[in-house]
């Protein structure tokens, strides 16, 4: 049996470009999804047909780099024969992995493809080493993705009570709400990541330049209004400021990226499988600069765990790409919380 | 219809809580939830207080369910889990338990109890469905945001006798501010400047929640410490002869710090057929905390309402 796989890297691909740009700059897996909403980026412009999943997978695993694909939204009644189909294909074209959120949707992929590799979403909302066994013990799951609310010592509780291999997020936009334990996008406009796919999605958005300022909506909601020397972000209606008793500020999560590199020592201290770094909506320039830059770290700290320093030159080339250009630890470390 | 009574989903004293359940038992309500789903820092009322009310209630001929936490982050939350599973009575018997999380799905399924299948499961599909209730779930709550239509496209789908589908009860969230959304993190204290661990539990402070308000003063969602509700409440009694048709069988009433007793009474007349639908708007008016919302339910925005079908 081979060595458990420790911190590889998995990088976003939302496109085939984006995918080789995570290759050709040292991912050691990708993770991808289909051109609906089967999984959680589904936005205009983003993800994988027929085509470029075949060319990609090909592409990726010609380098002996790994392709999981997410199929990790809920299925629904009416359309579960199209997840089924999405698994059916993952297997048929021989992805390396599909990841899923939905204990159904497992069910059937391991009645149908025993052979598959299943890793649980992070939009499973598995958060106790109970809850990953649950799926571990019913579907076999390989690996599961922690939603980012653990601190370290919590995830190093899980590891140390379970088979699975646990992925971790590295780097990216920040979800302050447990991921599919969120439903305030659909309570604004009808589509929540659990359903549609996508959180506060571009069609319910509308961005208006008033006197008072650029203004962003959520389905009429006013999220955000910023002055003329503010730089307007997308409307992800968590991010918005609000007024609470008077106050307005952001009530509920700034603008941030998570950026957890300095703690990488201990993360390969607990035995953290996988590091992942997201963001699928983002461009190839994006991807292959992140991807460089957590090579690069990570091979840093496989070579020598106790002298690991986040290199300056590092850090400001990924506060370039952040969002908000501001970096947190976010729930890893306890005071955010 | 069957009328339940959710778990409290705020932080009041002691004493507020305690006199809340007294008066609750008098209530015309069959099922009761009992416990804290949101917040382990909440301790004013402990197990042995809960199935204290919980002996209180089945006593007064009301079903009983403990409600597990939502968010399970650490070893401690795992304990309290496990030991609201076992709850023993001297009797032997044991109360039955809402599984908020997968975690608490496998211990009762372990344990081989039969449960009910809290809102937070993500029971999106007749497969997940019909694997709940094979093992052991007597009810689901589907999530808030599930619509009518597939509500009943889920129940049509599922599987008839040959399992326990057959006797699988519906329960849905109708009445109360929304549970939309669980983090790590606590927005009240935030609000105050607070850290998580040092909030000096100022949720106690709003009863109802705290509303956040778009700058141009809409309000929008209200936050209840690492909660985050809907600042319109979902109430769907203008649309009750609408509940029997999607094959809801429970209809979920969720506590309010005011005027809980009369909402239940309008509720109760509702069911007993005593107050047609579309008088019952003007009766809640007074008594609600905000305005209403049915947007889920017609599978829309969630905060959208329609007044009269």
């Amino acid at each position: 049996m081979s060595a458990p796989p420790l911190l590889e890297l998995i990088c976003p691909a939302g496109s085939l470009p984006a995918l080789k740009a995570a290759v050709d700059n040292g991912a050691d897996g990708v993770y991808l999804g289909l051109k609906d909403n089967t999984n959680a980026r589904n936005f205009a412009g983003l993800n994988f047909d027929d085509k470029s999943l075949t060319e990609g997978i090909r592409y990726a695993q010609t380098k002996r780099r790994k392709v999981l694909m997410a199929l990790n939204t809920y299925p629904q009644p009416a359309t579960l024969p199209r997840w089924h189909k999405a698994v059916d294909t993952a297997a048929s074209l021989g992805v390396d992995a599909i990841i899923l959120a939905d204990p159904g949707l497992m069910a059937y992929a391991r009645k149908t493809h025993p052979q598959l590799r299943l890793h649980l979403s992070v939009q499973g909302s598995a958060t106790s080493y109970e809850a990953v066994n649950f799926y571990r013990e019913r579907f076999g799951i390989q690996r599961a993705v922690l939603p980012r609310v653990l601190s370290l010592a919590q995830v190093e509780n899980v590891i140390a009570n379970t088979d699975a291999e646990i992925e971790l997020f590295g780097f990216g936009g920040l979800c302050v709400m447990v991921e599919g334990r969120c439903l305030l996008s659909s309570y604004a406009c009808g589509d929540s990541p659990n359903t549609f796919g996508a959180c506060s999605p571009g069609h319910a958005v509308r961005w208006e330049q008033t006197p008072k300022g650029m203004e962003t909506r959520l389905n009429g909601v006013l999220i955000d209004r910023y002055a003329d020397n503010e730089k307007a972000g997308y409307p992800t209606l968590c991010k918005g400021r609000f007024e609470v008793q008077g106050e307005t500020y952001y009530a509920l999560e700034e603008p941030t990226s998570l950026n957890s590199m300095e703690m990488l020592p201990e993360m390969a201290r607990l035995g953290v499988a996988a590091i992942k770094i997201e963001g699928r909506q983002r461009s190839p320039a994006y991807v292959a600069q992140v991807t460089q830059v957590w090579r690069a770290a990570i091979d840093a700290v496989k070579k020598d765990r106790t002298a690991f320093k986040p290199q300056p030159a590092w850090l400001a080339a990924l506060a370039k790409v952040s969002e908000g250009s501001m970096n947190t630890l976010g729930a890893y470390y306890r005071p955010w919380k | 219809m069957k009328l339940s009574l959710g778990p409290l989903l705020y932080y009041w004293s002691r004493e507020d809580t305690l006199a809340f359940y007294e008066q609750a038992a008098t209530w015309p309500l069959d099922i009761v939830y009992l416990g804290e789903t949101v917040c382990s820092r909440r301790h004013l009322l402990r197990l042995p207080d809960w199935l204290e009310l919980a002996e209180k209630f089945s006593a007064a001929g009301k079903e009983v369910v403990l409600s597990s936490q939502t968010l399970i982050e650490s070893e401690s939350d795992l304990k309290a889990l496990r030991k609201l599973i076992a709850n023993g009575r001297e009797d032997g018997k044991r109360f039955k338990v809402e599984a908020n999380e997968w975690g608490a799905v496998r211990l009762l399924a372990e344990a081989g109890r039969e449960f009910v299948a809290g809102p937070t499961l993500n029971t999106y599909n007749p497969d997940t469905l019909d694997m709940l209730a094979e093992m052991g779930a007597t009810r689901w709550v589907p999530p808030v945001e599930m619509p009518r239509t597939m509500i009943k496209e889920m129940l049509a789908a599922l599987p008839s006798a040959s399992n326990g589908a057959a006797r699988l009860e519906t329960e849905l969230f109708g009445y109360g501010r929304l549970p939309l959304a669980f983090s790590a993190r606590c927005f009240t204290a935030r609000h105050y400047n607070l850290q998580k661990d040092d909030c000096q539990f100022r949720c106690l402070d709003h009863p109802d929640g705290l509303v956040l308000a778009s700058r141009e003063g809409e309000d929008f969602l209200a936050i209840n410490g690492i909660q985050t509700q809907s600042a319109r409440v979902m109430s769907l009694a203008h649309r009750f002869d609408e509940l029997d048709t999607a094959g809801i069988d429970v209809l979920r009433l969720s506590p309010q710090s005011r005027q809980m007793e009369r909402i239940v009474a309008i509720y109760r007349a509702l069911a007993d057929g005593d107050i047609a639908p579309k008088e019952a708007p003007a009766q809640l008016d007074r008594l609600m905390p905000a305005a209403p919302c049915d947007g889920y339910w017609l599978g829309e925005a969630g905060m959208a309402y329609h007044p009269a079908p």
